[in-house]
């Protein structure tokens, strides 16, 4: 039982994780309907970025706390420099041009931080386990994860939900033309939407890197999984994003931790034991084909 | 035909393709075999970016996952191989029949969907189908496996470059003849058709779904094709050659050559080639050591590319006529 | 502006065209590996020791001067299958070294070691097949076959009586060979095999958790590069340092470390090579190579120095005169030169027969992390593919 709880909590830590980046990457897809794959080099850059900060600070609060602007400031710079000439154009182009600086972030970061990976240390007042129930130890840095990443989701909801900004991002999700009839300087609200989104990779990087580590190319893997989750949630759906990120965090934990052992009920214990690492290596993109094929706009995308 | 060749566009092909066809003699006159290597190189991909073209360029049916149908044309081939079948007149239609059916079967679930999910789905089955690649123990998994080349006795030897070579630009110059043909047909004018406007095709009276799966059905088969003689060509087949980065070159290619044009896949793999063999050698003429970081110029050109020059090469040779 | 396309085609045929063909008097070696994205300091690595080695030398084997045209493989088959054409086909080179990824090698194998007829060093990459049956007269190996490694980390656990072992690695070709290496030797209970996700899963909580509740004596892991990064940080961050030690192959070297930090204290591996071995040869290169990066070398480095002696043994042998390719392949398989691992001979795959030690992380005196030598796994080990190779 306390097994379970521990794999249930691993899943859940994992899919906020990927929900702080599915987050930036399906609100710029729904307001903007930008196609980003650069989303995960800004999460590599929020890493790099942290880990120079903290070196000078000496301190993982501050900069962590730090970067996070720092972050934002480079999502802007971005946004003014390559994205903004994106926005009028089709799919296809974003996914080139971005695809473009991907090659370009990750040969930037080599040569300004060198080829080999970085490393940032669990800060000091996490660096223990915690016991979630009596006698059920848990790593505490994992436990503030889920904690920040609920945070930054309950935020998140409240911020589409209640102010004014999550008015204009509703809208535009759902009537691109109609936030430009509301009088609203579209050119700003774009900008400090890229540079939201920018932040929340920044953040999921920044996170991950304590356990994980910083490197070269970090974010290439992990931008294929969270195209998947806004893919599966809806384009544009926060709420999509928040659902299919926990889906995909447990779907993978099941897939790890109890498949083995399932497969093996109903065939032979070393069929199952090469059978399980294939299945679960492709049960996300099954999903993804599954819920695509039954719902061509996800769960919670627009229908047309 | 005789007009045709008056105008730049006419020119640049029959030039292009006059240097295609003597490249063997013209590697061996300057003892550089290794752009031969290239050259052989360049037409199969050729091949395949043509039959990407056919569904993205013509039909703006943007797949993200087009590399796997070198890896089932590729992989059809090796397994035989390994089991000892090693005649081509049995390998090559089977692995074409095999992505011929992939393609068809996916295209089914796939074309239900539009935009975004559309190349996010195809990524998915392709990713499905490199998995799969890679966890075929039997035939060497993520290592690859190496293979002996197709027989065809008395007909051709492939383990002669030359003669190898000459086949696959027979076979391009066939597939890029069948495009030109589907381009102009009443099948390829609804598949463009399609493209801008659906709706319209469908008040029409034309049933697009089935249009675009034939579409995606013959481009699957072709890219098969490319990837029979892939694995021909290295003696060697690998996960790897299906990976979602493959799909993604796969896809600058027929951009950077110019979508919907029938030469532009052509064009684009020579550019694309030319690039990554060029690159490094001149960033290291200009400063040594430069050669390595030669992405950070192939990204934002890349940008650029995608920015500014959406016709691709074939745009700079002058406006279509047709 | 079609005139401008046609103009860079016609500059990059010409120049490759007007490079000099049979300029054979310098010694030239090709090097391929990977220097560009995430891999790169893997070869960089490499690199550096090349350039140390043809230091060593005076940039002269068998009287002959020599240089080395590095080609990136960029982590891909086929473009490292292009590179060695390239250096066999327009360089001509002499001698073609590095490859750190069996598939590379295994691709580029064919268009180097049978159509080419261009000797092939790997310095790294040890597939089964290249040990086995599709050994090659012009391929040696200056590193390990993939199985021995774990094997020997297999029988160290044997001697030390670990009961039981939790094996966990990546779900791909070396992955499995490695696991199914240690299988072959250690005699204890094995709890579980657990293949993960590759190269994607970064995180291991789940087979971490397992583990806490499978308490097994000890965990054994193949994680190469960032993954290994990862594992070990999360195994200790998971509190099961305390309880379950890690013994590792590829997983803990010079590269990993910097980034594993104190996390990797205690834990052990297996490797045929360690830098604090005690032999002339590796003191000098060990420390040469410290005082010039101010790093450890890992065994990647290690590995490619020796491929660079070796080619200059059979240069040195032949007095620079490697025309007669008989003779240089019968010079090569006597490897008569001052390894850096000390004494070893080529089997009849041509693949080292050697021994393998077992290395412990700790902090050298001033506070950098690094490996020592704790005992000798096994003495002169054959890998177990030698005997399906037909050469003799």
């Amino acid at each position: 039982m306390e097994y379970l709880l521990l794999q249930v909590l691993n899943g859940v830590q994992l899919g906020l994780l990927m929900f702080l980046l599915a987050a930036g990457l399906t609100l710029t897809l729904g307001i903007m309907d930008l196609v980003n794959l650069a989303h995960g080099s800004l999460y590599m850059m929020g890493a790099y970025i942290a880990w120079t900060l903290i070196g000078v600070t000496d301190s993982f609060v501050l900069g962590a706390l730090l970067a996070l602007p720092a972050t934002f400031l480079l999502g802007v710079i971005v946004e003014a420099v390559v994205i903004r000439r994106l926005y009028a154009r089709d799919h296809l182009t974003q996914v080139l041009a971005t695809f473009g600086l991907i090659l370009f972030f990750n040969e930037l970061v080599r040569a300004l931080w060198g080829p080999g990976g970085k490393s940032i240390a669990v800060p000091g007042f996490l660096n223990r386990t915690i016991e979630i129930l009596p006698g059920v130890p848990y790593p505490a840095y994992r436990f503030a994860i889920i904690v920040v990443g609920a945070v930054v989701a309950i935020l998140l909801a409240w911020l589409v939900a209640r102010t004014r900004l999550g008015m204009l991002i509703r809208a535009g999700a759902s009537n691109r033309r109609m936030i430009g009839a509301l009088g609203v300087n579209i050119e700003l609200l774009f900008t400090l939407v890229f540079g939201l989104g920018a932040v929340f990779a920044g953040l999921a990087g920044l996170m991950a890197a304590p356990i994980a580590s910083v490197r070269i190319g970090m974010g290439d893997d992990i931008l294929i999984l969270a195209l998947v989750i806004i893919v599966i949630g809806g384009i544009g759906s926060i709420k999509g994003a928040f659902i299919a990120a926990m889906i995909v965090g447990q779907i993978d934990i099941v897939g790890r931790a109890f498949l083995p052992d399932l497969l093996k009920t109903f065939m032979s214990s070393s069929a199952a034991s090469s059978a399980a690492p294939a299945i679960s290596q492709v049960l996300v993109y099954v999903l993804m084909a599954a819920v695509l094929v039954w719902r061509p706009t996800g769960l919670f995308g627009q229908r047309t | 035909m005789m007009a045709a060749l008056r105008t730049p566009r006419g020119i640049a092909t029959a030039l292009v393709l006059l240097v295609l066809a003597a490249l063997p003699l013209l590697t061996q006159a300057f003892d550089q075999r290794y752009l031969l290597s290239i050259g052989t190189r360049i037409v199969i991909w050729s091949i395949a970016a043509v039959s990407l073209n056919m569904i993205l360029g013509y039909g703006g049916m943007v797949s993200f996952g087009h590399a796997m149908f070198f890896g089932i044309g590729g992989y059809a081939v090796g397994i035989l191989s390994a089991h000892g079948v090693s005649s081509g007149w049995i390998q090559w239609p089977i692995a074409l029949l095999a992505a011929t059916a992939w393609a068809a079967l996916i295209g089914a679930l796939s074309l239900r969907t539009r935009g975004l999910y559309f190349i996010m789905i195809t990524l998915a089955f392709a990713q499905l189908v490199y998995y799969v690649g890679s966890g075929l123990e039997a035939y060497g998994g993520d290592d690859g496996l190496n293979i002996s080349r197709s027989r065809f006795p008395g007909l051709i030897d492939l383990r002669d470059k030359a003669s190898f070579y000459w086949l696959c630009l027979a076979l391009l110059c066939a597939s890029l003849w069948f495009c030109s043909r589907y381009a102009n047909s009443r099948f390829g004018l609804v598949i463009r058709g399609a493209k801008s406007n659906e709706l319209r095709m469908t008040a029409l009276g034309f049933p697009v779904f089935r249009y675009r799966l034939a579409a995606f059905t013959i481009a699957g088969a072709l890219g098969g094709l490319s990837g029979i003689l892939l694995a021909n060509e290295g003696a060697y087949v690998s996960p790897a050659m299906m990976s979602w980065m493959k799909s993604g070159d796969l896809i600058v290619i027929v951009v950077l050559g110019g979508m919907g044009t029938v030469f532009g896949p052509l064009y684009g793999t020579i550019a694309f080639f030319v690039l990554e063999e060029s690159l490094p050698p001149i960033l290291n003429l200009v400063h040594k050591g430069w050669g390595e970081y030669w992405m950070i110029v192939f990204g934002p050109l890349l940008v650029l590319i995608a920015l500014y020059a959406r016709g691709g090469i074939d745009s700079l040779l002058g406006r279509h006529h047709d | 502006m079609k005139n401008k396309l046609f103009g860079t085609a016609t500059i990059a045929a010409v120049a490759a065209l007007s490079l000099p063909a049979a300029a054979q008097s310098p010694i030239k070696i090709g090097f391929v590996s990977t220097f560009s994205g995430p891999q790169a300091a893997i070869g960089e690595d490499m690199r550096r020791s090349v350039e140390l080695a043809k230091e060593h030398l005076g940039g002269k084997m068998g009287g002959k001067p020599f240089e080395i045209i590095y080609e990136d493989d960029q982590f891909k088959p086929d473009v490292g299958k292009a590179r060695s054409e390239k250096l066999v086909q327009q360089d001509k080179v002499n001698f073609i070294a590095g490859y750190i990824w069996s598939n590379v090698l295994l691709a580029s194998l064919k268009a180097v070691a049978d159509e080419g007829d261009t000797i092939m060093i790997s310095a790294n990459a040890g597939p089964s097949q290249i040990a086995g049956e599709l050994c090659n007269k012009n391929f040696f190996s200056t590193s390990w076959q993939n199985d021995q490694t774990p094997m020997a980390m297999g029988e160290y656990l044997n001697t030390k009586g670990v009961k039981s072992l939790y094996l966990v690695g990546p779900n791909y070709a070396a992955g499995k060979d490695m696991l199914a290496g240690v299988k072959r030797t250690y005699k204890g209970k094995i709890v579980s095999e657990d293949f993960t996700k590759w190269p994607d899963q970064l995180d291991f909580s789940a087979e971490l958790t397992k583990i806490a509740a499978a308490k097994p004596d000890g965990i054994f892991i193949f994680y190469p590069g960032a993954h290994g990064v990862q594992f070990v940080k999360q195994w200790a961050q998971s509190g099961l340092n305390k309880t379950v030690p890690l013994y590792q192959v590829f997983s803990i070297d010079a590269i990993t470390l910097p980034q594993q930090g104190d996390l990797a204290i205690g834990t052990l591996g297996a490797q045929e090579w360690v830098n604090d071995l005690p032999n002339e040869a590796n003191k000098k290169y060990v420390e040469d190579f410290k005082k010039k990066h101010g790093v450890y070398p890992s065994y990647y480095g290690a590995q490619s120095y020796d491929a660079i002696m070796l080619m200059a043994s059979a240069a040195e042998a032949l007095k620079g005169d490697l025309s007669n390719k008989d003779k240089v392949r019968a010079e090569m398989k006597k490897a008569n030169f001052k390894s850096v691992r000390g004494d070893f001979k080529f089997g009849n795959n041509n693949f080292p027969i050697e021994n393998f030690y077992i290395q412990e992380a700790v902090k050298d005196p001033q506070g950098m992390m690094t490996v020592k030598t704790i005992a000798t796994a096994v003495k002169n080990a054959v890998d177990p593919f030698a005997e399906k190779c037909p050469m003799k």
